[in-house]
């Protein structure tokens, strides 16, 4: 078993806390990714998940067995760096089982080891050229290479892909989920890369300022967020938020965005949001999907209004339309045959079944 | 690399760039015009030295053109290389340089590892130290050191001093700490990843130091290892205060005590010893140069 335990686990640095008790609870075979931006503790918990910091406080368990004074190669953890980190004068084969070689195995079984690796990352060619010989891409495969010939119970990624180029990057994240599929270990994986946690992970954890924010499979964080962090952090475009606040008019509940746009809440939205007090300061949060072109017959959740675009951006399936609204800016997504066009005006409709309601001062999802 | 890099470049490049090149041009003409000066000025010496020892005591001491051989003569170099009390002093340098070279990258090696790796409470400033003790001259060391090895002998009864073996102690004063310095940046120049992916495939501390550092900084070792020879093979100062006994001599001193008798200069005989004596240090440059290429680091990570 290699589940991973983290239980109230505390980074301080001298008096700032980087990692404020964090509690997760990873499965076996699971595949979780660690998102957030810069300086939110993502690394810093993953490396001390591999032993590279001390744990100020708490517990990190692995396969039930706390670790927190393991020395990292007994650990039985393998981890990839955002700059490879491979040994420059040592062929990729040497790299690749530089560490079983240190633990003295068997020649026939490294060798083993390694032509399997080698062929799982379709790198059997290169196995006798030094690092500065293979270009980005092949240098991280390497990586990945050194951390699969040692068979742990864990794999620690931290911004694998971050040093590469756009395309190879969706090429090698790719790459990521085959190997997964094929050696089912246990990965905490470390980005700060939305699309890369939401493609790759069995579960995201977000985190922020040192907090966890949410965990949840993909799905869960995009369409149910329990913070507008989360919300504007995961999905891009990003989701539009427009102050609101709600209103009772004739009996029916509405959301009022300006004193020319108020929209009548569907049921099931209402009745969710009843108890809401009418005199909070409230946030409409929208996927840029849920604004679209207004549809020739009305649906029900679904309502109409008239804007001035400010910008528009052809994405060739879709256009990107831009505008403002309460001093917020607005981005919807069009059928690049509605007539959207720079400075022009569109008719919109907003999908409020998929809408949100946060609460404005402390950014919780209602 | 650079000139090379140059001259290639130059004669495919037909557009005219304005300024920049007439600058780039001018900047060319100057730095050869002082490099040649350097030149001359470093390699004039050794030149002289060399006509000198192709000449007889009578034609140096002969008013004729300095800067002319009129009968070479072998003599000088036959006199040295059959004189055992020149080859004693060589045997004395070489076995001086080899031991303080080997004591030297033993100890500097691990200690620039501990000093830049290994965060330990203090060691910023102690690599700082290192380095202030190497700015305290030799001349204001000579004499407290003396004493303290004739002490050590009056209460040990082991007599250091005139012994050819007292430099391997002392000169380490001299090359630890530069050779340390040098070390630890190179150590710092390569990447803090390195050693952790060392440190998650199992490395101890020592592997790390012995199969990933060492060959990774494979050119500042041979650069320190240069340095080291260096000091050691010429060094004066010390030799000459520790050691008076003729067969205790390294070359420097060696040359200089015996081939000056009174006011006689056997200036023949003293360039031939010294051109000799320069030999090694250029044949070890010549040699690890080969090996002193720079971007042996490249490739381990993202550049």
């Amino acid at each position: 078993m290699a589940d991973v335990t983290l239980r109230k686990v505390v980074k301080r640095y001298d008096e700032v806390e980087a990692v404020r008790g964090i509690d997760l609870d990873i499965a076996d075979h699971e595949f979780v990714v660690l998102v957030g931006p810069s300086g939110c503790g993502k690394s810093t918990t993953l490396r001390m998940i591999a032993g590279l910091e001390d744990i100020s406080d708490g517990d990190i368990m692995i396969g039930g067995d706390v670790i927190n004074d393991v020395p990292p190669k007994d650990r039985d953890i393998a981890m990839v760096f955002q700059n490879y980190a491979l040994y420059p004068h040592m062929t990729v084969a040497e790299n690749m089982s530089f560490g079983l070689r240190l633990k003295r195995y068997p020649k026939a079984e490294i060798k083993s080891r390694v032509d399997e690796a080698a062929r799982m990352l379709d790198i059997v060619e290169l196995v006798d050229r030094k690092p500065k010989q293979l270009s980005g891409g092949q240098r991280q495969r390497v990586a990945m290479g050194r951390a699969i010939v040692r068979n742990p119970k864990v794999f620690l990624f931290d911004e694998p892909l971050s040093n590469l180029d756009a395309k190879l990057r969706v090429q090698m994240r790719i790459e990521i989920k085959k190997v997964h599929q094929k050696v089912r270990t246990t990965t905490v994986y470390v980005t700060h890369d939305q699309v890369e946690a939401m493609t790759l992970a069995d579960r995201v954890v977000v985190m922020n300022h040192g907090r966890i924010e949410q965990i949840g499979t993909p799905n869960e964080l995009y369409h149910k967020p329990a913070t507008k962090f989360v919300a504007s952090f995961i999905g891009s475009p990003a989701m539009n938020f427009v102050p609101c606040r709600l209103e009772d008019v004739g009996g029916k509940l509405h959301v009022r965005l300006t004193d020319r746009i108020a929209f009548p809440l569907p049921p099931a939205r209402a009745a969710r949001y009843q108890g809401v007090p009418r005199t909070d300061r409230l946030l409409l949060g929208l996927r840029p999907e849920h604004i679209t072109e207004a549809k020739p017959h009305h649906e029900p959740g679904i309502e109409n209004f008239d804007t001035v675009l400010d910008v528009t951006e052809p994405m060739g399936m879709e256009t990107l339309i831009y505008f403002t609204l309460e001093g917020a800016q607005i981005c919807g997504r069009v059928n690049p045959n509605a007539g959207a066009r720079d400075g022009g005006p569109l008719r919109l409709a907003v999908d409020l079944n998929n809408m949100h309601l946060l609460n404005e001062v402390t950014g919780v999802v209602l | 690399m650079s000139t090379v890099t140059i001259d290639k470049a130059a004669p495919t490049r037909k557009v005219k760039y304005g300024s920049m090149s007439r600058d780039r041009a001018w900047a060319l003409k100057w730095s050869y015009f002082f490099l040649t000066i350097f030149a001359m000025f470093s390699l004039l010496p050794p030149l002289y030295m060399l006509i000198t020892s192709l000449k007889s005591s009578a034609e140096i001491s002969a008013a004729t053109n300095p800067w002319w051989v009129y009968n070479p003569t072998l003599a000088n170099y036959f006199e040295i290389l059959t004189s055992n009390q020149f080859l004693r002093f060589f045997w004395n340098s070489a076995m001086v340089s080899i031991f303080v070279v080997t004591i030297t990258m033993l100890i500097s090696v691990p200690a620039a590892f501990a000093l830049a790796r290994m965060r330990f409470w203090g060691s910023a400033t102690l690599a700082t130290g290192v380095f202030l003790t190497y700015l305290i001259p030799e001349t204001l060391l000579f004499l407290p050191l003396f004493k303290m090895f004739a002490a050590f002998g009056e209460f040990t009864g082991i007599q250091l001093i005139n012994k050819w073996y007292v430099l391997l102690i002392i000169y380490p004063t001299l090359t630890v700490p530069f050779c340390t310095w040098i070390m630890i940046g190179y150590f710092a120049s390569i990447p803090k990843e390195l050693d952790e992916a060392a440190v998650i495939d199992g490395a101890s501390w020592f592997q790390t130091l012995t199969r990933i550092f060492i060959p990774v900084a494979f050119p500042g070792i041979i650069a320190a290892t240069i340095f080291a020879f260096t000091v050691s093979w010429a060094q004066f100062l010390y030799p000459l205060v520790f050691t008076t006994s003729t067969d205790q001599l390294v070359l420097p001193v060696g040359i200089i005590t015996t081939l000056i008798k009174g006011d006689v200069f056997a200036w023949g005989q003293i360039m031939t010893g010294a051109l000799l004596g320069a030999a090694p240090p250029l044949i070890i440059y010549a040699f690890l140069m080969d090996y002193y290429i720079a971007g042996l680091t490249a490739g381990a990570t993202k550049g």
